[in-house]
């Protein structure tokens, strides 16, 4: 089987939630794109498995979400710390009034596990199914459901501890209020 | 309760509040909306920059290289 341009044509508008996606996974701009790109590549060589009339998206997610996956345990270390440049990555936000929210939402978001935030990202801002998501993850419906109520769980408790001062502005959330500040 | 994301080696003075149980699994609605909402936003803010020329060039360059030289058909 051949790129015909509709199949092109679809890779290339499941580019921006792709790189959304690959951003949330990875903190880091660059790496996202980095990550996107590959996924494009793998795509092109792997069309044949492509089931024509399926969701080209959520296969191209699965791509991705894999390659972040085996790169992820490679270099687990670094991904512990790159909160800073993903603040960085987004540090301006035009329209919104609460700009500190946001920023204490991504710091939050950075924070969890990566396979709650994956599930929570799928569900809640990809607008995939649970059986989307569960096939993205290659994990049970029942799964991702669980990984999601807990991502929530732990975001609402991260948020309201970070409102107070009681946690502590660790180096995340420093970088990302100096982020802020330059605006 | 404080696995891979807390900090070992540094005990926070004031884990009182963080080890107030609420009730599992019950967050209320008005926080899950606003985790939604902030979800979202943040996503919809990196959709909407659109898709960087650099991926659609890509695309572009390859069809120009496949039809400059078109190798062994796809057989699988």
């Amino acid at each position: 089987m051949t790129l015909t341009p509709s199949l092109k044509e679809a890779m290339l508008s499941a580019v921006p939630s792709l790189r959304a996606f690959a951003i949330s996974l990875s903190g880091n701009i660059d790496r996202a794109d980095d990550l996107v790109q590959e996924t494009l590549l793998r795509a092109i060589a792997n069309i044949d498995s492509f089931q024509p009339g399926t969701n080209m998206s959520a296969w191209m997610f699965t791509i991705l979400r894999n390659l972040f996956r085996s790169e992820y345990r490679k270099r687990r270390r670094e991904v512990e710390d790159t909160d800073g440049s993903y603040a960085e990555s987004l540090k301006s936000h035009p329209e919104q009034g609460s700009r500190l929210e946001f920023q204490e939402f991504r710091a939050a978001l950075a924070k969890l596990p990566p396979d709650q935030r994956e599930a929570l990202i799928l569900v809640g801002a990809s607008g995939f199914s649970y059986e989307e998501a569960a096939n993205i993850c290659g994990c049970a419906v029942g799964t991702i459901k669980s990984r999601v109520n807990r991502a929530r769980t732990r975001l609402a408790d991260l948020l309201s501890i970070e409102g107070s001062e009681d946690f502590g502005p660790d180096q995340s959330t420093r970088a990302i209020m100096a982020a802020g500040g330059r605006g | 309760m404080m696995k891979e994301d807390d900090k070992p080696g540094r005990p926070g003075p004031m884990q009182t509040e963080v080890t107030q149980r609420k009730p599992r699994g019950r967050l209320g609605r008005e926080v899950q909306n606003k985790i939604g909402q902030q979800l979202r936003a943040m996503y919809d803010d990196v959709v909407n920059a659109g898709v960087p020329d650099r991926f659609a060039d890509m695309l572009r360059k390859l069809d120009e290289h496949k039809n400059g030289d078109q190798e062994k058909g796809s057989v699988a």
